[in-house]
């Protein structure tokens, strides 16, 4: 079989690269192939479903018609196991060989297991990046009481969360003196601690899982400072990995992922990679980084459908972005995470009740910013980190609540409100 | 594709918030300004922000991108692009995470309330006119008709 497109996953990065080859390209033959045999369903939505707050069928990121609209062939519970690139084709689990005019790799991550004597083959034991982690975990809590969540990064305090709510005795380990380091700033660990401790949470610092003890289920963790947990489940949350094993033994350059341009292209020739298996260009870190985000996977499967059929643009504007929330208590960061004391960087934050707001400047630009507590507008400071804006003359506002465009100096304001999107300003003609 | 959009004109603007009020009413089950306000639960809210630092104000709504940054981050797909090019936030799917927040580069999607779900301009999908541009007394918003350009 031969495609024009062939796309190798069926999530954010697979489905972004899938509408933007449509959008210019109804001819083409277009594939999607994923090991996982679900339609396509967003990973991040995982914790809602178990949370009750959405349906099962909610979890599908697209309409149930999704590919006869698209006009897309599907090959979904087929893994790919490699890729040839001097024939191109795409070799799959069950013989198959198809070939490819285009290729996008779009295989996302794969969970961390760090070592741990005694696990292996245990069936209690769920990390909580799949669909069947989800309706294992969901069928394990028929008779769970006590649960022990490895990782205290996004994902582990998602499933802490959840799983608090419903009612279990919630142990969270994690390596690092304070939950979310990678992601925030101190202070909002702190923050979240806090909130976690209050919800009967507790979390464990400075501290790992080094034994498990129980052969056909996981009864019992013991730390490394020899302390016992007994537990009816164990979740693994540690961390992602890029999942590359697809490209292994080729030429496709791979680093700590998939090495891509800015076009999204890898360095071999009609092979295009982008999401949670690729290294991309962070524009405010400087240089190519894994950044494993639902908007960046998205974008960037977007941008190599536009240069697979032959559109050329780049992308330019990823970098570390996230929204989360705990308990109802809202964070949105973005950029570098810079600590309060920097020399390098300007700091500048407000910390009153629980709201919380910080920005961290370098040459009067905004390197990377946290708002926690209230949200509004968020989107108007990654904006200005984008467009690289001069905010020295009104760095003060940037701490207000209901900061908008208002407090941005004339004419910085318009140019930032007519740029690039046509801008309901009435311009003077 | 034609497109249309609201532009407002600071200009003109007089600060008086009735573009809210408009909004929360187009929005509302009775279409009824009094009912919206006083008896309708959950009572309607109003998508698009007036800002004002006096004598300076604007009203600002969505400005339904043709490169929409809240639909690539929006992690259940709730938010999408209609086949008019509006920009439509479908609540059911909503999870209320606001990476959309996070992404709109104008601030241009509002938080309701009592759901904490976000709220965005459709231009009044389902009726004949985006209600803030007509009840704006001093025509302070303008439809105009573009052609959407590809990038
Ligand atoms: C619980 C949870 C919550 C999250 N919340 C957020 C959030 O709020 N915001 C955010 O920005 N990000 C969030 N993320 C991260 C986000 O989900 C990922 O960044 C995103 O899913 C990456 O998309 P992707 O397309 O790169 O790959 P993935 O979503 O990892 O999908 C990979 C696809 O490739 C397929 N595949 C893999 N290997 C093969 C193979 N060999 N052959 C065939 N098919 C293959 C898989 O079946 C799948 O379809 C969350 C993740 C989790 C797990
Ligand atoms: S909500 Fe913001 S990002 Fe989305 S279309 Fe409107 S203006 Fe653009
Ligand atoms: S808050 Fe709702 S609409 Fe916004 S990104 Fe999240 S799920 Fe999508």
């Amino acid at each position: 079989m031969k495609y024009d497109y062939v796309i190798i996953g069926n999530s954010a990065g697979g489905i972004g690269c899938v509408e933007a080859i449509r959008e210019l390209d109804i001819d083409s033959s277009v594939l999607v192939i994923s090991a996982e045999k679900y339609h396509t369903y967003s990973r991040a939505l995982i914790p809602y479903y178990l949370d009750g707050k959405i349906e099962f069928e909610k979890m599908y990121y697209r309409p149930p018609d999704f590919y006869d609209r698209m006009d897309v062939d599907t090959k979904l519970g087929v893994r790919a196991t490699r890729v040839d690139v001097e024939r191109k084709r795409v070799l799959l689990e069950n013989g198959e060989e198809i070939e490819y005019g285009k290729l996008l790799i779009a295989t996302g991550g794969k969970p961390f297991i760090p070592p741990m004597d005694g696990l292996g083959g245990q069936n209690n034991v769920f990390t909580f990046l799949k669909m069947d982690d989800v309706l294992g975990v969901e069928r394990g809590l028929k008779d769970a009481r006590k649960v022990v969540v490895l990782g205290g990064g996004i994902i582990g305090l998602m499933a802490s969360e959840v799983l608090a709510r419903k009612g279990l005795d919630v142990k969270v380990v994690e390596l690092a003196d304070r939950v979310l380091a990678p992601v925030v700033d101190e202070t909002t660990s702190r923050i979240i601690e806090k909130k976690f401790q209050e919800n009967g949470v507790e979390i464990i610092l400075n501290n790992t899982i080094s034994r498990v003890v129980g052969e056909e289920r996981v009864e019992k963790v013991i730390l490394r400072d020899g302390r016992e947990i007994d537990t009816d489940m164990l979740i693994v949350a540690v961390g992602v990995v890029p999942n590359t094993e697809v490209v292994k033994d080729t030429p496709i350059k791979v680093n700590r992922g998939i090495v891509v341009n800015r076009k999204m292209e890898t360095s071999v020739k009609d092979v295009y990679a982008c999401g949670d298996c690729a290294e991309i260009y962070d524009f405010v870190f400087g240089s190519n980084r894994v950044l494993p985000l639902w908007p960046t996977a998205y974008t960037g499967g977007r941008i190599a459908g536009f240069n697979m059929v032959g559109r050329e643009r780049e992308y330019n504007l990823a970098t570390s972005m996230n929204a989360m929330h705990f308990f109802d208590y809202y964070i949105i960061n973005a950029g570098l995470n810079v600590p309060n004391d920097s020399e390098e960087f300007e700091v500048i934050y407000r910390l009153e009740g629980d709201s919380y707001r910080k920005f961290a400047l370098k040459d009067g630009r905004i390197a990377g910013f946290i708002i926690a507590g209230k949200m509004e507008r968020a989107g108007i400071f990654l904006k200005l980190m984008e467009e690289g804006i001069d905010v020295s003359a009104f760095k003060d506002k940037l701490l207000k609540e209901n900061f908008g465009f208002i407090d941005i100096p004339e004419p910085v304001r318009w140019k930032l409100l007519e740029d690039k999107v046509k801008l309901g300003v009435v311009r003077e003609l | 594709m034609a497109k249309i959009r609201i532009v407002s004109k600071p200009e003109v603007c007089i600060g008086c918030h009735l573009c809210e009020v408009w909004c929360t009413v187009a929005h509302s089950k009775s279409k009824d300004i009094i009912k919206a306000f006083l008896y309708e639960q959950p009572r309607a809210q109003p998508r698009v922000v007036v800002e004002e630092e006096l004598p300076e104000t604007y009203a600002l709504q969505c400005r339904h991108c043709n490169e929409p940054k809240c639909v690539a981050a929006c992690i259940a797909g709730a938010l999408y692009k209609d086949d008019d090019g509006v920009v439509i936030h479908d609540e059911e799917k909503c999870v209320a995470c606001y990476s959309c927040i996070m992404a709109c580069p104008y601030g241009a999607i509002r938080i309701n309330l009592e759901t904490k779900k976000p709220l965005k301009c459709d231009l009044c999908r389902g009726l004949d006119h985006p209600y803030c541009v007509k009840y704006c007394p001093n025509n302070a918003l303008e439809i105009v008709v573009e052609a959407e350009e590809f990038v």
